[in-house]
């Protein structure tokens, strides 16, 4: 029998097939019967390729960590326009107040998805970017542009805390 | 009057936006010290720059699949971009490359 996981990874690679080739468009009734077939076989095709990739199997409670990484995703993006600012404030600044450091700092999260989730997010917001982690103690290399970018991340934490939040790890604050 | 209508005017809006931050990322490359503060310039910069562009560009094209073929790009600048900028910063950091200290004279 089919899992439900293999029919949901199939029903993706399908939608993104018909938006990228326009063979179906229901304000114009128009649909193309050959596209729609082609469409299929390689959705089927790269769903038995990846399938294995896609679903590693340990993970429970996906439907609510992905709608809690949706709430996440405004509030990463207006971080990222204050990095923005932050970053074209320091170099348009005649005397470019900058002070880089290298900082370390430990979390509580293990699983890959969090892990990765925040190491993508530090490198997009104001003045950090990953340079390791390792995932065994959840320990973070990370290269700061100024001081006060580093203590947004050695002190205050929030991202750690929202990002445990989000995969329910260890941490936040439940 | 000019038959300019207020989503043209909004879309512009979003693309002098990216193109704001694409200069600055460029400018940050030339007059900051060293290898990893440049990269906060050019990874950061790009990523909201090229967004803002392509945002415009959707608002532009209005409601069709090629906006949907943008936003497509947006996700995938947005996946690609930092793990990119991550990978030369762990590279350079492994290779032995110093990273420069306030005061020190610039690269």
């Amino acid at each position: 029998m089919m899992k439900r996981s293999t029919v949901a990874i199939f029903i993706v690679m399908f939608v993104f097939w018909v938006l990228l080739s326009a063979c179906i468009n229901p304000l114009k009734g128009h649909y193309d019967h050959i596209r729609i077939v082609v469409g299929m076989i390689c959705a089927a095709i790269a769903t038995s390729v990846s399938r294995d990739l896609l679903i590693t199997g340990k993970e429970d409670m996906t439907l609510r960590k992905t709608l809690r990484l949706l709430l996440y995703i405004p509030w990463e993006l207006w971080q990222i326009v204050l990095a923005n600012f932050d970053v074209a404030y320091r170099v348009l600044h005649p005397k470019m107040p900058i002070d880089p450091r290298i900082i370390e700092f430990d979390t509580t999260l293990r699983s890959d998805f969090a892990l990765t989730t925040l190491a993508n997010s530090i490198t997009l917001t104001p003045g950090t970017i990953t340079i390791d982690v390792e995932p065994e103690r959840g320990r973070f290399l990370v290269h700061a542009i100024a001081s006060k970018a580093a203590d947004a991340l050695l002190v205050d934490q929030t991202m750690q805390k929202k990002v445990a939040h989000v995969y329910m790890e260890e941490g936040g604050g439940e | 009057m000019l038959g300019i209508g207020v989503t043209d005017i909004i879309s512009i809006i979003f693309m002098a936006g990216g193109i704001f931050f694409m200069v600055t990322g460029a400018v940050g490359l030339i007059r900051l010290p060293d290898f990893y503060t440049r990269l906060h310039a050019t990874g950061k910069c790009d990523t909201l720059g090229e967004v803002l562009l392509i945002t415009g560009c959707m608002i532009f094209q209005g409601w069709s699949f090629v906006s949907v073929k943008l936003l497509f790009l947006i996700f995938f600048i947005f996946m690609a971009n930092p793990v990119g900028t991550h990978a030369i910063m762990k590279a350079a950091y492994y290779t032995g490359l110093k990273p420069w200290k306030k005061g020190e004279e610039r690269r």
